[in-house]
């Protein structure tokens, strides 16, 4: 048996789902679905989601986060997702790339969101190495001081799951969205999301180049195996991520005035 | 089905008590001094429990609280809702992430700590008095059985940091 070889014999096995256009909400569902009710590790490598949608962390309240008249003018989705985190606008030009681990899947890693988060910015250190000056600044992924990779994680008992929207690139006018939120990180300085966001595009040659090298340094941790999304079993499990309503919307409109 | 209890976060600074658990012979390079109670009883996820009657108090510990930083908002279930040993009652959400709580009694959720709603931030300035989480009336009173004392939590927190 050569080295390679002996090295991987040891490296835990991560189910690797592929994923085009799936809608966000869907791939929410699936990713909630795999932390609760599956023993293994995933990597889910979703390009694009079908329709501008706005994405809110767990605790994240409308009227704070989103101008909602434009929203409902607009009709853009609102989802609240199962993970921590803070609020973004995705669209078909946006990478999502999540990992699904379980306790001992990557060695000496304490289950919390620091050394969880500082091992993923390892990781796409990386990846990115090549292309700019990447790094994991106060947990967001930028170029110098521009983010273009919004995170969030979710940590149950012996799993977790870490996962990011990257912007390959995105439309101006649908971060008008969004308002300015009232936590932010020290870096942002009180920047609009037009000023402190960058389009990966601008940076990196291709969205398969950026893919191929997240797997890439996905290997030297994990051994990959393709797995299509019709071959992932069923279980049943009911989702928190969801739609809110358009009355729920309305009705945080007119009792905060927002 | 939880209740959510919104939060607004609050600036609360993270306030550790030291006392003795002492990971470092070098206080400045060490990890953060967590606080462990004698008379509270623990889980290895990080969970204590106080056994007074027929009622028994559910919160985290300092260790999980430093770790886990400023929390901004907890979700924890109604009363009356049932709860089992080792699973997943609420969740608190720190820097981005959601972190299961986990019950270390079966029983009843009897009563409901709401200053979370508002002031989600006791659980790092008070982790085992204000930040108390749920009050459970025990099913199985042996549960406490095979959890850890506080010298065997200390220890725990020692092993588990030092490994990392």
């Amino acid at each position: 048996m050569n080295l390679n070889n002996a090295k991987k014999a040891v490296l835990p096995i991560m189910n690797l789902v592929r994923m085009q256009g799936v809608p966000i909400l869907d791939q929410l569902h699936l990713e909630e679905r795999l932390l609760r009710c599956d023993l293994k590790n995933w990597c889910i490598v979703n390009v694009g989601t079908p329709q501008p949608t706005i994405v809110m962390g767990i605790s994240g309240k409308p009227s704070e986060l989103i101008n909602i008249k434009s929203v409902i003018h607009n009709q853009v989705p609102v989802i609240r997702r199962f993970t921590g985190g803070g609020t973004v606008i995705v669209d078909k030009e946006t990478i999502f790339v999540t990992l699904i681990c379980n306790r001992e899947a990557v060695p000496l890693l304490q289950l919390y969101p620091q050394p969880i988060m500082s091992w993923t910015g390892m990781l796409y250190q990386d990846v990115l190495r090549d292309f700019g000056k990447f790094s994991l600044r106060e947990n967001d992924y930028v170029f110098d001081n521009l983010k273009f990779g919004g995170n969030a994680q979710s940590i149950t008992k012996n799993k977790w799951i870490h996962h990011t929207s990257f912007l390959w690139d995105y439309d101006a006018r649908n971060m008008n969205c969004l308002k300015h939120p009232q936590r932010t990180p020290k870096y942002r300085s009180d920047r609009s999301h037009i000023e402190f966001l960058c389009r990966m595009k601008d940076i990196i040659p291709s969205k398969s180049i950026f893919i191929e090298k997240t797997l890439n340094s996905l290997q030297k941790h994990f051994v990959l195996q393709s797995i299509k999304l019709d071959d992932i079993s069923n279980a049943p499990y009911a989702p928190s991520s969801r739609l809110l309503t358009r009355q729920e919307l309305e009705h945080e409109l007119l009792s905060t005035g927002a | 089905m939880a209740s959510k209890f919104w939060a607004s976060s609050a600036a609360n600074a993270l306030k550790i008590s030291c006392s003795g658990t002492k990971i470092s012979a070098f206080p400045a390079l060490s990890r953060c001094f967590s606080s462990v109670l004698d008379g509270l009883k623990y889980t290895k996820s990080h969970e204590w429990v106080k056994h007074e009657g027929s009622v028994a108090t559910v919160g985290i510990t300092d260790h999980a609280q430093g770790h886990l930083g400023e929390v901004v908002f907890v979700e924890l279930p109604e009363k009356g809702v049932a709860v089992t040993q080792g699973k997943g009652f609420g969740a608190v959400e720190s820097v981005k992430a959601t972190s299961d709580i986990n019950c270390p009694i079966s029983g009843e959720v009897i009563d409901v700590n709401t200053k979370l709603t508002e002031t989600p931030g006791l659980i790092n300035s008070s982790p085992y008095e204000d930040g108390w989480m749920i009050k459970v009336k025990p099913s199985s009173p042996s549960d406490l059985d095979s959890l850890l004392d506080s010298s065997s939590y200390t220890k725990h927190c020692e092993e588990e940091d030092a490994a990392h």
